[in-house]
């Protein structure tokens, strides 16, 4: 990684050692998940407890997406100032939240040296953080694509970078809001689309993508400052040869897989492994046709993999739902963390997944080393292989009638963030609770999926809670709280935490604040939740 | 079991195939220079995502299916999306240019002889109606609207049930808040409401299209301060910090929450089917489904 890393940031040792992937300030969050190890605790120490009630509101800014500045915020700072166009599209599209109106902010917001960066879908600003008044505002004009979200932007020096719906690689000055280059980084006619932050790593921008359709998935490495491409790993087998093959029905099948990498991932300076998930098999909710057998399991989807991130090849893996027929991707950060384990001290990586289970691993070799249902409502998997992976139940498969699972197709988590308190060794997981839904098979469809044949198919499967046809398609239960999932054998108490919404956590903060109010301790190992 | 007939020329298709990717992967990896250079070229001349064509007439869409069935799938599948030998024709770049058939036409009329596609004797007539159920077909498969047949339960089960171990009658009977309730819902609809109680998620915002076909009793919560004074109504809002409500005269109330104060006690109505969740065997439900849609 040679150290090249953020440059603008100091090098900050943490007293208490032993933290992973640091190397940032503490008073700066740089990147998507404030530093490396994607546990998004902050060291700060200036709010705790006992004031964090007396916290008030220090000013609010509008922002408005789109060449148009804007009305300027309710009270505060004028109207913006104009925005900066770029963009390849001689005919952009018209999509409120993004060529005008108020833009949905739903990624992180990165803080440098007072200054706060903050992206929508083609839209990124830079904002005064003590005041809030808008410093320059880029407007990206966009041929199309999903305009789902943004999750933030990528720190190089004075660069930025973000991804834009329609699949390209975007390079701000962070000083002006100029466009110093943009690069296409998906085909955006194979339905390919970008929310996902880039993640700086050394020389490195790491840039993953996204698709519904059934392309294959892949992580890229871009140079940044000229933006060319170092490498390209696809997280499904492309040629024959490639490892993993033989997990899937044919050449054609695995091509098509997806396995799309739409969250950023975590970095493990010492092996150089950069450690992040992987989408759902495509075609989603059914398996006949891409794994019709047992060792079909669908390599790499729903799977932590970890890449070298200079040569951009595969260091291990580890699959989290083989043969996945839920649409459950595996895309949650990866936290990275050290201790105890079994009695020997290990170097760990921990995902809560979408599928309801939580799994801990040996960051350096992959090796698996727990899994522990953190969703009671998960039914899907009635047990757990060698390997320590769920084992999908065939009778909550899609059927023509419906048959009722948890997690709906929004998972037990989704993409909100978790967070590691390192001084109770808990995460911090956004579960929805109550999430329940249909899988259903159109009969069409499932006529087709048993059709004998290798070949792909799409077809379509109905889940309560999810959008679709109204009068099919009703969410059963749906609510968020927070649960946490201890690692350690050290669990300490639990806390009652805010319901619904990912974030940082304070050293000396927020879970804190509830401390009175322990519910009970959990046993080693155990999850469960904090709010209902 | 995968394959309906052997693949006679498995090498050439692979090859064929691998040319097909190389060739978008080599544009990939390009130097960014010569991709900037060649940009506008490009966009002007893209392939469209989804394009976008005037609806075809039905007679035309399902001719064009019938001869896609007996001419075409074969090789690409009886759904397009590629077979044993062909590849997926939804997503290729011809069929997403083409309009009406006038690119597709000297393909199907010529063949590919270096793929292994034969030529076909089929007319410009036919290959256009070929063409208008190509374009019929969608790009993704999500949202896509699909039909379910959820009536596979056995209606003397679900009386059964609903009568005995579902005691369903607790709260509802078959000739009273039930009755008719087979001719006013699908069946679909009435399994989902079996699930869900009616009211879909509690405490969720529903978008405007999937307001419930029921109108489920609310969820109440009362409040009560350490002064001792208790305040009723429909829930609107809770988590850790705060609890908000609505009156019975309409007012909205918020309350802060620390530790345990105020004392809050929540009502729904329909916690049975959310208690139910986590029990529910799906041969009950598609019984009782069949069972309610024989309420007329």
């Amino acid at each position: 990684m040679k150290t090249a890393t953020l440059m603008l940031l100091i090098p900050f040792c943490l007293p208490n050692g032993s933290l992973v992937g640091q190397g940032l300030a503490p008073d700066s969050w740089p990147t998507y998940a404030g530093d490396y190890s994607q546990r998004r605790y902050s060291t700060l120490r200036q709010i705790d407890q006992t004031n964090v009630r007396h916290l008030t509101l220090a000013w609010v800014r509008r922002l408005t997406a789109g060449p148009d500045a804007g009305e300027g915020s309710w009270f505060g700072p004028p109207p913006g100032p104009p925005a900066i166009t770029g963009g390849v599209a001689e005919q952009p599209v018209t999509m409120p939240g993004a060529t005008s109106g108020s833009p949905r902010l739903s990624g992180s917001i990165l803080q440098v040296n007072g200054i706060l960066y903050v992206s929508s879908p083609d839209n990124a600003w830079a904002v005064d953080a003590l005041d809030g008044h808008v410093l320059w505002h880029y407007w990206w004009k966009s041929r199309g694509g999903i305009h789902i979200g943004n999750r933030g932007m990528a720190m190089y020096g004075d660069w930025l970078y973000f991804e834009t719906p329609d699949d390209y690689l975007v390079s701000l000055d962070a000083k002006t809001g100029q466009e110093r280059w943009h690069k296409e980084i998906a085909d955006f006619s194979q339905q390919y689309f970008s929310t996902t932050a880039p993640v700086v790593v050394g020389d490195h921008v790491l840039v993953g993508t996204g698709d519904d359709l059934d392309a294959p998935g892949f992580l890229q490495s871009f140079d940044p400052q000229t933006g060319d491409l170092q490498w390209k790993f696809y997280t499904v087998p492309m040629n024959q040869g490639d490892p993993g093959l033989e997990t899937w029905a044919s050449l054609d099948a695995a091509r098509h897989g997806g396995a799309q990498v739409w969250i950023p991932g975590s970095y493990d300076p010492e092996t150089q492994a950069y450690i992040f998930g992987t989408g759902n098999p495509t075609p989603a909710y059914t398996a006949r046709l891409r794994a019709p057998g047992d060792t079909h399991t669908n390599l790499y989807t729903c799977s932590v993999v970890a890449v070298n991130v200079n040569t951009g090849k595969l260091a291990w893996y580890f699959q989290t739902s083989p043969n996945d027929t839920h649409d459950w991707d595996a895309t949650q950060a990866p936290v990275l963390f050290d201790g105890m384990f079994a009695g020997k001290p290990r170097k760990m990586t921990m995902q809560a997944s979408r599928n309801g289970y939580f799994f801990v691993l040996d960051r350096t070799t992959g090796e698996h080393l727990l899994t522990a249902k953190y969703s009671d409502a998960a039914n899907w998997a009635e047990t757990v292989n060698a390997k320590g992976q769920p084992v999908r139940n065939a009778a909550k498969d899609n059927t023509v009638a419906g048959s009722l699972v948890s997690p709906d197709n929004g998972g037990a988590t989704n993409w909100h963030p978790p967070s590691y308190d390192p001084r109770t060794g808990l995460l911090y997981v956004v579960l929805r609770a109550c999430s329940w839904g249909w899988e259903a098979a159109s009969r069409t469809s499932w006529d087709r999926s048993a059709r004998p044949s290798s070949r792909l198919i799409t077809r379509r499967a109905s889940s309560l809670g999810n959008t679709g046809s109204p009068a099919e398609v009703v969410p059963v239960c749906s609510r968020r709280r927070a649960v946490c999932c201890s690692p350690t054998t050290d669990p300490g108490a639990w806390w009652p935490l805010a319901c619904g919404g990912g974030g940082p956590r304070c050293r000396s903060g927020m879970p804190g604040s509830a401390r009175s109010r322990t519910l009970r301790r959990p046993t080693p190992w155990t999850v469960g939740s904090m709010c209902s | 079991m995968h394959s309906r007939r052997p693949v006679r020329f498995p090498g050439m298709v692979i090859i064929a195939f691998a040319a097909t990717m190389c060739a978008r992967e080599s544009s990939a990896q390009a130097p960014p220079r010569a991709a900037q250079a060649t940009q506008a070229g490009r966009d002007g001349d893209r392939v469209p995502d989804y394009p976008v064509r005037p609806p075809a007439p039905p007679q035309q869409v399902s001719h064009g299916q019938q001869l896609f069935k007996s001419n075409c799938s074969f090789c690409h599948g009886s759904d397009a999306r590629g077979g044993e030998a062909g590849p997926n024709l939804v997503r290729d770049e011809v069929v997403l240019r083409d309009q009406n058939g006038e690119l597709i036409t000297p393909i199907v009329q010529n063949g590919i002889p270096a793929q292994g596609m034969p030529r076909f004797g089929l007319s410009a007539a036919e290959i256009t109606d070929i063409a208008a159920w190509l374009h019929s077909q969608p790009l993704s498969d999500r949202g896509a609207p699909s039909t379910l047949d959820v009536l596979v339960g056995n209606a003397k089960e679900g009386e059964a049930y609903f009568n005995g171990a579902g005691r369903c009658t607790q709260c509802h009977l078959a000739t009273g808040d039930l009755a008719g309730i087979g001719s006013r819902y699908e069946p679909k609809t009435i399994q989902n409401l079996i699930v869900s109680g009616g009211g879909g998620g509690r405490m969720r915002r529903r978008s405007a299209g999937a307001a419930p076909p029921v109108k489920a009793p609310p969820t109440t919560v009362t409040v009560t301060l350490p002064s001792g004074r208790r305040v009723q109504g429909e829930l609107d809002h809770l988590s850790a910090f705060v609890v908000a409500l609505r009156d019975s005269a309409g007012t909205y109330h918020s309350f802060a929450r620390h530790d345990s104060i105020p004392k809050v006690v929540v009502t729904n109505p329909l916690q049975w089917h959310i208690d139910r969740l986590p029990r529910w065997r799906d041969a009950d439900i598609h019984d009782l489904t069949a069972y309610l849609v024989t309420l007329k």
